[in-house]
């Protein structure tokens, strides 16, 4: 489903002198459906980077990357944007949304962007926020007035409202309560079980254990300084 | 030396005559357009007809007669000026009988008395652009006349209805002629619109404004409403109360102190000749002592 | 459910060929070209005079190009050069087909006449002559744009900033366009009343599929609203490609200069 061979990645700086900074290289991996794989290393080892890579957020500087047959390294951006769409998740760290729109709607928009209608878009979203455990009387108000917890709940559910064949998760369970983070766990486990290919980045050691069939050392594709 | 050498024919001069013939020619072959003529200085200022008089003045010949109204009346100064102005100019005869004259010049109304083939109705206009409502560059109502882009005439329309409750344009109602062009019929009441479809020659003149244009015998003269407000060409709920007339535009008079009021004919020939044929309406002095009075 | 690979079948709605605009020497813009598909929302940005506003003014019709082709898919036609189009065609695309958001709401609505009035001109200039079925289609468009609607015989005039802005938008939507040129659309507004029209023409591009072309020079605008992003400087694209991906993996120098340049909150 995920397929990503020889991809390497480099920033050229320039507004600081056209300083080229190379940060990977050689990165290889497959992922099968209903398959999950954690990507470890050390911080800064290039992990998100290649979770960028494959999204499509960030530019790859060789290799190739295809998510369900649709090549992402030298894709047009609308044939990205329908991979999105369609395809490839991606729960983020970080909750990016247009401020006043209710909670309900943000967890909602993803299945309304693929036809859904707005009754069914609306009680899916209702039922993963249930699941999460954000209070109904949360559901009407903007996230970006929550606390970091809630957001990445609210950004999970986001993730998990369409039913797409392939995911990226960043951190998915970091700052969640045991509760919340068996429900994400779950999640994840029903994702796989209905042939979601996933990536993951997960320092909890634990969850990595339960969910992954895999792990891939990132730090292998690091670029060494010369 | 007679009075009437001081002047070229009608006071304008033939050069002037031509450049306003060929304005009204053109303005004929393409009903309800506006087109630009060089207004010339008059001996009277602009908002008194102007515009009418040249026109009048370009189509008159010895051998008309001549007729000018005022919102209907031949006894208004504007009226009586103008008439006595191509009487010394031109040497016409003049008449205040509608059925007589071949040349009608009017400011705000038409005649009551259907007009014959033969006739010209030569109107007065104060702001030929119907358009210049809601949109007043004059390089874009132009540019809308060109490409028959009207939805705007429907969007005052519309204020109207929103505002209260029907179509409140009382007068200068548009209408579109031949299918074509949109028009303003100048200031006359829109009960005188269903009439702009006559076997007589309507010509428009406005002066300040530079522009002429024309509606040909027996035109198509449509004015615009919707279909949920179709046009009502209504007039006040009453009788003439000197005549009797119940199909006439009528005039509001204030008769005393105390809110005292009454409906005439606003067409004051019309209103005489019903009176003379023995019509009277229910304040109608006896027609004797009328015939004293004029 | 919308069929994933329908971005394959699908033809460009509007099409832009080696536009170029110069004022006597002084370049607007050089040689744009780009493809906008149904659906799609791009975003044009770059500071004052790097000819953004230049570039929408020709291809919305609203300036003469020098040279190069404004491609429109067309109803009957396909695709056709706008440039080509006779004016009374180019004018009718403007009312039906297209709209274009002003920036400042007085240049884009008749402040003489009512909210309801400018709502219905559109449709008005299309030959809706059932003024019952006008008001319904403005009352139903000034809810949409969270307008009241007793406040559909109150003039511009006496709207806020916001609501003329939302007044534009629905005077603009009513015909059902299906490309909409936007001019700095949340430029004059506070900051909170900015949030609150962007989700609003979020939804309203989702809900009835428009295809939109942006100029801002609000990053944040962008990443919320736009698709696809070009950056502009000195007339020319420097950098094109998918919103995040440009922001936030930049490749040309100017792009990195711009994107370092915003304040963080």
């Amino acid at each position: 489903m995920i397929e990503i061979e020889n991809v390497g990645k480099s920033f050229t700086l320039h507004n600081q002198g056209g300083a080229v900074i190379p940060v990977m290289a050689g990165a290889t991996l497959r992922v099968a459906p209903g398959e999950c794989v954690a990507l470890t290393g050390a911080s800064g080892a290039g992990k998100s980077t290649l979770m960028r890579m494959i999204y499509g957020n960030y530019r790859a500087a060789a290799g190739r990357i295809a998510v369900g047959g649709v090549e992402v390294t030298g894709a047009e951006a609308r044939q990205i944007i329908a991979l999105r769409r369609h395809t490839l998740g991606y729960v983020s760290q970080f909750l990016r949304v247009v401020p006043r729109v209710p909670t309900i709607e943000v967890v909602a928009e993803p299945l309304l962007m693929v036809g859904e209608s707005a009754e069914a878009a609306r009680a899916r979203a209702a039922e993963l926020l249930t699941r999460l455990n954000i209070p109904e009387t949360l559901w009407g108000l903007s996230p970006t007035t929550f606390s970091g917890g809630e957001q990445q709940r609210v950004n999970i559910a986001r993730g998990f409202a369409h039913a797409y064949p392939a995911l990226l998760l960043d951190e998915p369970t970091a700052s969640l309560d045991p509760v919340n983070r068996a429900v994400v766990l779950g999640l994840i486990e029903a994702a796989k079980a209905r042939g979601a290919a996933i990536i993951g980045i997960f320092h909890d050691a634990g969850a990595r254990a339960q969910v992954c069939e895999r792990e891939v050392d990132v730090s292998a594709f690091a670029v060494r300084a010369a | 030396m007679k009075e009437m050498d001081q002047y070229n024919f009608a006071y304008l001069d033939e050069q002037t005559k031509r450049m306003i013939r060929r304005a009204l020619l053109k303005a004929l072959a393409i009903p309800g357009y506006q087109v630009p003529f060089a207004s010339r200085e008059m001996p009277m200022p602009y908002g008194w007809g102007t515009g009418g008089v040249q026109v009048s003045a370009a189509v008159l010949t010895p051998e008309d007669c001549f007729k000018v109204i005022d919102q209907g009346a031949d006894d208004t100064t504007n009226a009586v000026s103008i008439r006595k102005f191509f009487q010394r100019t031109a040497g016409v005869a003049t008449t205040e009988h509608t059925e007589d004259a071949s040349v009608i010049q009017t400011r705000h109304r038409i005649p009551e008395e259907p007009l014959k083939e033969g006739q010209i109705l030569v109107y007065q206009v104060p702001i030929p652009e119907p358009l210049r409502f809601l949109e007043p560059r004059e390089t874009e109502t132009r540019k809308m006349h060109a490409l028959e882009e009207y939805g705007l005439m429907h969007v005052k329309l519309y204020e109207d209805i929103a505002r209260h409750g029907e179509i409140a344009t009382a007068y200068a109602y548009p209408v579109k002629v031949e299918g074509r062009y949109v028009m303003d019929p100048s200031p006359i009441p829109k009960f005188d619109n269903p009439k702009m479809e006559m076997a007589a020659l309507q010509l428009f003149g406005a002066g300040r404004e530079q522009r002429i244009y024309a509606v040909p015998p027996y035109s198509r003269v449509v004015s615009l409403d919707f279909e949920d407000y179709p046009f009502d060409p209504s007039k006040a709920e009453h009788p003439c109360a000197l005549c009797g007339a119940e199909h006439t535009y009528l005039d509001e008079v204030i008769v005393d102190d105390d809110g005292g009021r009454m409906f005439v004919c606003s067409d004051t020939d019309y209103c005489a000749a019903r009176r003379a044929a023995g019509h009277r309406g229910a304040m109608a002095a006896p027609y004797e002592e009328e015939e004293t009075a004029g | 459910m919308i069929d994933a690979n329908a971005w394959q079948q699908a033809n460009p709605l509007f099409s832009v060929r080696g536009l170029s605009k110069s004022y006597g020497g002084r370049i607007g813009c050089a040689d744009v070209s780009f493809d906008l598909y149904p659906g799609e929302v791009m975003g044009i940005v770059g500071e004052s005079g790097s000819g953004k506003s230049t570039l929408l003014n020709c291809i919305s019709g609203q300036m003469a190009p020098d040279s190069g082709e404004v491609l429109f898919d067309t109803r009957t036609e396909g695709l056709k050069d706008t440039r080509k189009m006779r004016e009374s065609e180019r004018r009718m695309l403007a009312r039906t087909d297209w709209a274009f958001v002003h920036q400042n709401p007085r240049d884009g609505l008749r402040m003489g006449v009512s909210a309801g009035g400018n709502v219905g001109e559109r449709l008005m200039a299309v030959g809706a002559r059932h003024y019952g079925d006008i008001r319904d289609s403005a009352l139903d468009w000034l809810g949409r744009v969270e307008i009241a609607a007793d406040r559909v015989d109150d003039r511009p005039s006496a709207f806020s900033g916001g609501m003329q802005q939302r007044l534009q938008i629905a005077r603009n939507l009513v015909t059902g366009p299906r490309l909409v040129f936007m001019d700095e659309p949340t430029g004059g507004l506070d900051v909170s009343v900015q949030a609150r029209l962007l989700d609003l023409l979020r939804g309203l591009v989702r809900e009835m599929g428009l295809s939109a072309i942006v100029v801002t020079h609000d990053l944040a605008v962008v990443r919320l609203l736009a698709d696809r992003l070009m950056v502009m400087k000195s007339g020319h694209v420097v950098e094109a490609g998918l919103t995040d991906q440009v922001l936030d993996d930049p490749q040309h120098a100017y792009t990195q200069l711009l994107v370092s340049s915003v304040l963080q909150v």
